[in-house]
């Protein structure tokens, strides 16, 4: 009984999509529609902390830019009567990933704190995750991308440069979070406290559309965020259990 | 085919067989050297490039990601698929005209796999660590991902592989005895060994009956389910045009059908080039005609299927996607391909075009590109299409891409030219089982007796 009872537990746990019954952290960010004015200083911060490589006019052109945060833009009506509303998207960390499924060496899964992590030294570069997502968000790394000199001093060594033929997207500045935890374990004290981690583009956001943090925690202003009524998921139809909500622009 | 061969002793046969063997002309050399050195300047030195500066020397872009390399990976796989496996179907209901054909067309699924794997590896981004797609034991602890699809082909096609070699050798083996006591030199060393001793008792013919047909048996479910899960690497997706269930069974009729237009093709080849007008006849091309006719009705039907299923979902996005293949940026393409492989095979309802070789030929390689088209239609009009209109963008191939298509071609005729040097090309022993047994002085020595 315990054995086939084991091997039952183990069974569940590889059937639940991320292996986890339960995240240590549920990290998750909302962003207030209301609030971003499209300013594009996230795109900025997360280029600069992350050591996003500048593909080049050529390359950007082709349509291979890398940006893990972008700015969408949607024109309704025609030019006198105008309007533009705008987006971030960035990776939505769903916790029904359908890139995490159709990875065949696993380069991409569900980490204990509820993030779709992408593995750099395990993609082997089939890019079916970048098919599967919906939103569009993994970008593949079809070049080696150097930094001209001095350019490569200001790159962060908290986070690797991607050699060519891998995937990557955000992370919603993992080596950020991981400072973070270690710090809290060198405290002495069990959990990260609310608003201790930003990512890089949280913290640049000059009219704070942008809140992050654990929403295992009632009490955080993320969670208080998300129960806004206004809060929305993108593509939330297709049941990808996105991490990013949305909080509606309400038109005056 | 009994009628038309029964002028055919058991020797003319050996010795045209044997024939095609030993004796090369300077045309296969020729042929064979303008293949491998197209193979090596099309196919891969531009792979080699690719390798050394990244993926980027193709054309993939933002939102397509996938593009003619795994288009042509589906193609030859589909290529593969009508070989082995059309000689298993005509293996169990007892069809003779079968019996000139099969190996040949066996070879074509061999060779079209080994391209197809090729074109894995041409594909992904790092080919270097490819084997971590594979389940073997490691210092690493680390396993594939068995929820993926692309695992799942993984595993199809290495069992495709290993079971279509065994099906085309195992029934190979009485025909190399069979030249191995009509050979000498290397060549008697080489068919001594492939042949395994066979000597051609009663106890070995009843064996490698018994197993044909269990192979037989167990390699039709097996074709079926590779393409299928090959589909899957698509359909298991939530990209809108891909998400369908129709996309299985669409995927094996594609195969079936590109693939039985493929061996058209090569029949065509063998019957004027090696020598075997006398095996290969208008009954052959007759048979296949009306499979090809009933297959191109079928593919038809599931491509309106297709487009129905969209329309019937009522998204905006399955609108988009259906709009863009039908009138889109590729839309002259997908009209091509509705003309080659819906409307071109119509001329197969007669039977005068069925039994003439040269239009039947130019109607398989037109049905091949218009096949060729819709595996490329399904992947370049589909991801640039997605969610989020942001996103959408236009993939179109490079010059790399299409040099590495044109050189599988070359890697594909090369393999094949390799092939009708070393295996015989028409199953000797099962042409023999079609003719009425010679009268007893005129016997020829049956394989395995000295020679």
């Amino acid at each position: 009984m315990s054995l086939f009872s084991r091997f039952m537990d183990g069974w569940r746990k590889y059937r639940k999509p991320g292996y986890y019954d339960e995240f240590d952290y549920h990290w998750t960010m909302a962003i207030d529609l209301d609030k971003c004015t499209g300013c594009q200083a996230c795109m900025t911060a997360c280029q600069a902390e992350n050591n996003i490589p500048i593909v080049g006019e050529e390359e950007l052109a082709r349509g291979r830019e890398i940006q893990w945060i972008r700015v969408e833009r949607y024109w309704e009506g025609e030019y006198p009567n105008a309007k533009l509303s705008f987006i971030p998207i960035m990776c939505q960390h769903c916790d029904s990933a359908p890139c995490e499924t159709v990875c065949p060496v696993s380069a991409t899964y569900h980490n204990q704190d509820g993030l779709n992590t992408q593995i750099y030294n395990r993609c082997i570069g089939t890019r079916s995750c970048a098919v599967y997502c919906p939103y569009e968000v993994r970008y593949f790394n079809y070049y080696d991308h150097h930094w001209d000199s001095p350019l490569e001093q200001q790159l962060n060594p908290d986070v690797t440069v991607r050699g060519k033929g891998v995937m990557e997207k955000c992370t919603f500045c993992i080596q950020r979070i991981r400072e973070a935890k270690d710090h809290a374990k060198d405290d002495g004290r069990r959990r990260v406290q609310d608003g201790e981690v930003q990512p890089a583009c949280v913290q640049t956001c000059p009219s704070k559309a942008l809140v992050f943090g654990d929403r295992k925690d009632s009490e955080n202003e993320v969670s208080v965020a998300i129960n806004d009524p206004r809060k929305y998921r993108v593509l939330d139809e297709l049941n990808t259990d996105s991490s990013v909500f949305y909080l509606k622009k309400v038109d005056a | 085919m009994v009628a038309e061969t029964n002028n055919l002793g058991y020797t003319d046969i050996h010795e045209d067989v044997v024939r095609s063997i030993v004796k090369t002309g300077p045309k296969y050399y020729i042929a064979l050297a303008t293949a491998g050195g197209t193979t090596l300047l099309c196919f891969f030195f531009p792979w080699f490039y690719q390798l050394y500066y990244g993926i980027g020397a193709a054309g993939m872009n933002h939102p397509g990601v996938w593009g003619t390399y795994l288009a042509s990976f589906i193609f030859w796989i589909g290529l593969s698929h009508s070989g082995t496996l059309l000689s298993c179907v005509l293996h169990l209901t007892n069809s003779s005209w079968r019996k000139a054909m099969y190996r040949s067309a066996e070879a074509m699924t061999l060779f079209s796999l080994v391209v197809a794997a090729t074109y894995v590896m041409v594909h992904v981004g790092r080919p270097w660590f490819i084997h971590w797609a594979l389940p073997y034991p490691n210092q690493m602890e680390l396993w594939p991902n068995f929820r993926s699809p692309l695992m799942f082909d993984v595993m199809a096609i290495t069992t495709y592989i290993t079971g279509s070699t065994i099906f085309i050798y195992m029934g190979s083996i009485p025909d190399f005895a069979a030249v191995r006591d009509r050979t000498s030199g290397w060549r008697n060393t080489m068919y001594t060994l492939l042949s395994l001793g066979w000597r051609g008792t009663d106890k070995e013919w009843h064996r490698l009956h018994w197993a044909y047909t269990f192979l037989a048996v167990l390699i039709i479910p097996l074709a079926v389910s590779v393409h299928s899960i090959v589909s899957w690497d698509f359909a298991m997706s939530i990209v809108p045009a891909l998400h369908q269930t129709i996309f299985a069974p669409y995927f094996v009729v594609g195969a079936i059908y590109s693939g039985t237009a493929g061996i058209v093709t090569v029949m065509f080849v063998l019957r004027k080039y090696m020598g075997f007008e006398r095996y290969i006849t208008k009954l052959h091309f007759d048979n296949l005609g009306k499979l090809l006719l009933v297959l191109s009705l079928l593919w038809t039907y599931i491509n309106a299927v297709e487009l129905f299923t969209s329309w019937y979902s009522g998204t905006s996005e399955e609108y988009e996607a259906v709009g863009f293949k039908l009138f889109g940026f590729y839309a002259p393409l997908y009209w091509e391909m509705i003309l080659f492989c819906a409307v071109a095979p119509l001329l197969m309802f007669s039977t005068r075009f069925r039994t003439s070789f040269m239009p039947m030929l130019i109607l398989s390689i037109v049905i091949n590109i218009g096949m060729y088209t819709e595996r490329f239609l399904i992947i370049a009009t589909s991801l640039p299409r997605q969610y989020l209109p942001d996103a959408w963008g236009v993939y179109v191939p490079s010059a790399v891409e299409v040099s590495i298509m044109v050189g599988s071609f070359a890697l594909f005729t090369t393999l094949f030219l390799v092939f009708v040097k070393i295996f015989p090309s028409v199953s000797m022993y099962e042409v023999k089982e079609t003719m009425a047994t010679p009268k007893l002085g005129s016997v020829a020595p049956a394989s395995g007796s000295p020679a």
